[in-house]
């Protein structure tokens, strides 16, 4: 495949803030037009999205296990967790809603942490393989990620709403917060990983991909 | 070696272009990693102001009024935006109060008058007081506000509700699924363009 030139080749940067393409002959620090900070990769971007991600991941755990919310119903009180809601729904006939918040909760993260990791060693391998899949899978990682937020926000409604002293009480438990942790970790990850770093292997060895291709076809 | 002005860089994997003039529909893709590099943008400053505008009263109804009201044996209960943030501030998990409220409320007001402020000084073709700092608070906000999530959650809400209660939506919903749709609309990537106009 005959690539376009690269910026770092043509001694180019991009703003991350504004766009602008900042040439780097004078090595400035800071983009000309709107003062954001340049770089030509993110810096350490495989160290902190390892870091978001294990810290994501460490908090994804009591997410799970410990309840979200405590409905008390004439007295009597049960937590649920993430999962027995989707149970609950399920269960109720309402399989549309407890796919809508299966997928918001649990799959999105679960896809996030395999989809991050599989970048991240690939990028350690200095892996050549589909590379475009691959940027593909990172833009969806970013688009998807802030939709699991979903259930922090259905719980705080809730619990808002249904407050009716003795009869009815909603509260909020301490896996809600652990969850909303999980989403801002994911994004700080997802954010800190640098897609340009998917290209950098193919373009300091091009002739790389041909001896691949051939292995491939043997 | 053409002036860089006219270059565009992939921010996927660092490929550099020439940037083209695209008319409505149009955009075009890096043929390295197909990442969008170019969009057509169809707003005007004075459509994109107006909109600001119109969005930032559709904030303030989706804020003041409650999202739904749920009624049992009689006693009425409802809530808006921020009692549900407050619900959240109890005890020991306050911090995703800060967030929700973050995600819900203060991100997407900050999006808001930022917007009005730059689009305002725009529309006379000047760059507003302050404009570095703005468009880059702009680029900053725009992951963390979540108002169509919140729309989606707000839904979840009423049906998980509507099982056991009488639920019945309020003005608050209304503005904020119109509000979802007006921001994604008017704070998306394209605001980048002012750089380019002013």
């Amino acid at each position: 495949m005959n690539m376009p030139p690269a910026a770092s080749d043509l001694n180019l940067c991009l703003c991350h803030s504004c766009s602008m393409t900042c040439d780097m002959t004078d090595n400035p620090h800071e983009c000309e037009r709107c003062g954001a900070p340049l770089h030509r990769r993110k810096t350490n971007s495989l160290a902190r999205t390892w870091a978001f991600m294990f810290t994501a991941l460490a908090f994804y755990v009591p997410a799970n296990l410990l309840p979200v919310m405590n409905t008390k119903m004439l007295g009597n009180g049960a937590d649920s967790t993430i999962m027995s809601g989707v149970l609950e729904f399920w269960a109720a006939g309402a399989w549309d809603i407890a796919l809508i918040i299966f997928i918001a909760s649990i799959a999105v993260p679960g896809i996030k942490f395999v989809a991050l990791t599989f970048l991240l060693m690939s990028v350690h391998r200095s892996s050549l393989w589909a590379s475009k899949e691959r940027s593909q899978l990172y833009r969806f990682v970013e688009v998807i990620g802030y939709w699991s937020m979903l259930d922090v926000i259905v719980v705080a409604l809730v619990a808002a709403l249904v407050k009716f002293n003795a009869l009815a009480d909603i509260e909020p438990r301490a896996g809600i917060l652990f969850f909303g942790l999980v989403v801002v970790f994911t994004m700080l990850a997802a954010m800190s990983f640098d897609p340009r770093l998917i290209w950098d292997e193919k373009r300091e060895n091009p002739q790389n991909e041909e001896v691949m291709d051939e292995v491939a076809s043997h | 070696m053409a002036n860089t002005d006219q270059l565009i860089i992939c921010e996927h994997c660092d490929c550099v272009y020439e940037k083209v003039t695209l008319v409505e529909h149009q955009k075009t893709l890096c043929t390295c990693c197909g990442a969008v590099l170019q969009r057509h943008n169809r707003l005007t400053v004075e459509q994109r102001l107006a909109l600001t505008c119109a969005a930032l009263m559709l904030w303030i109804f989706a804020n003041v009024y409650p999202v739904m009201t749920i009624s049992l044996k009689g006693i009425k209960n409802s809530a808006t935006l921020w009692d549900s943030v407050l619900a959240l501030s109890h005890g020991p998990i306050t911090f995703i109060a800060l967030v929700a409220a973050i995600a819900m409320i203060i991100a997407p007001i900050f999006q808001l008058l930022l917007l009005i402020w730059v689009l305002g000084f725009a529309l006379s073709h000047q760059r507003s007081p302050g404009f570095k700092f703005c468009m880059r608070w702009l680029e900053a906000l725009r992951p963390w506000s979540m108002l169509e999530v919140c729309f989606l959650g707000a839904m979840v809400a009423v049906i998980k509700l509507a099982g056991f209660l009488h639920v019945l939506p309020g003005i608050g919903l209304f503005a904020l699924a119109v509000l979802s749709l007006v921001v994604i609309r008017i704070a998306g990537r394209d605001i980048r363009e002012l750089w380019d106009i002013l």
